[in-house]
């Protein structure tokens, strides 16, 4: 993944932001990705994937930090483009975030998919949290 | 926005119009739940077709309305789920578990009446 990184680009051109704090922002948050998502050319199936993960990342925003952010935007790779979402929160973080990445991994809350579903959906997936000052979930789908 | 329910014999049938809220669904369970009584209805059927994302709390909430409905002595068969959504549903592990499932209202319809049909021959 580093190796990629001078290529790779967002294009800040794109970037929209949704507030998250309401169930209403969740059906925003997907529509605004799934338009976005429209313009580069994915097929039906990969916007219906790109608004449920979207869907999922803002619900666990909402669930367990009440309050955060989706933040969309271009990508680009070379001569490829896609899409890029970032679910950033101030909550409570998650501790063990290996964990949480783990299959049928739950708080017990028993709501969500937790991430591991989103990254069964995305290309390219990213996790970092620090307890007490929040999660940021970043992913990547690539037009294929 | 509130999804208008049709009493078709003795069914009912929920026919999803546009893009559901976490709150619209949660009223439509409830108001489901409330009319299967009020009208007696032998089953229900919730027609998914315009919904382009079913994300975990859709799923859930539909697998609560199933079984809240058999609950009170009906059935119910969750109709027009598109295939991009049925992909997304089984890459992200979301199941309707025992809830029936047809392909479109037609099917649906066929499928309360074979229910009924079996249920007045035992």
């Amino acid at each position: 993944m580093p190796l990629e990184a001078p290529e790779e680009s967002t294009q800040p051109l794109h970037l929209t932001i949704v507030a998250i704090a309401s169930a209403a922002d969740i059906v925003t948050a997907r529509q605004r990705g799934r338009e976005l998502a429209g313009k580069i050319g994915f097929s039906g199936s990969d916007l219906t994937v790109i608004a449920t993960a979207i869907s999922e990342l803002a619900r666990n925003i909402l669930e367990y930090a009440k309050t955060g952010e989706i933040i969309l935007a271009l990508a680009q790779k070379g001569s490829r483009m896609g899409i890029f979402i970032q679910a950033r929160d101030e909550g409570p973080g998650i501790p063990d975030i290996s964990k949480a990445l783990q299959d049928g991994y739950t708080t017990g809350k028993g709501l969500g998919i937790g991430l591991p579903g989103v990254r069964r959906l995305m290309d390219d997936f990213d996790a970092t949290s620090t307890v007490g000052k929040g999660t940021v979930v970043t992913v990547k789908k690539w037009v294929p | 926005m509130r999804v208008p329910i049709l009493k078709q014999r003795d069914y009912l049938i929920a026919s999803i119009q546009s893009a559901l809220s976490d709150e619209d669904l949660l009223q439509l369970r409830d108001d489901l739940v409330a009319q299967v009584g009020r009208y007696r209805s032998r089953g229900a059927i919730v027609d998914v077709t315009v919904l382009d994302v079913m994300d975990s709390f859709a799923v859930r909430t539909l697998r609560n309305i199933a079984h809240m409905i058999r609950l009170r002595g009906a059935e119910t068969v969750i109709v027009g789920i598109q295939p991009e959504v049925a992909f997304a549903m089984v890459q992200l592990g979301l199941t309707l578990e025992d809830v029936a499932t047809a392909l479109d209202l037609e099917e649906g319809l066929a499928y309360l009446d074979a229910k009924a049909g079996s249920q007045h021959a035992s």
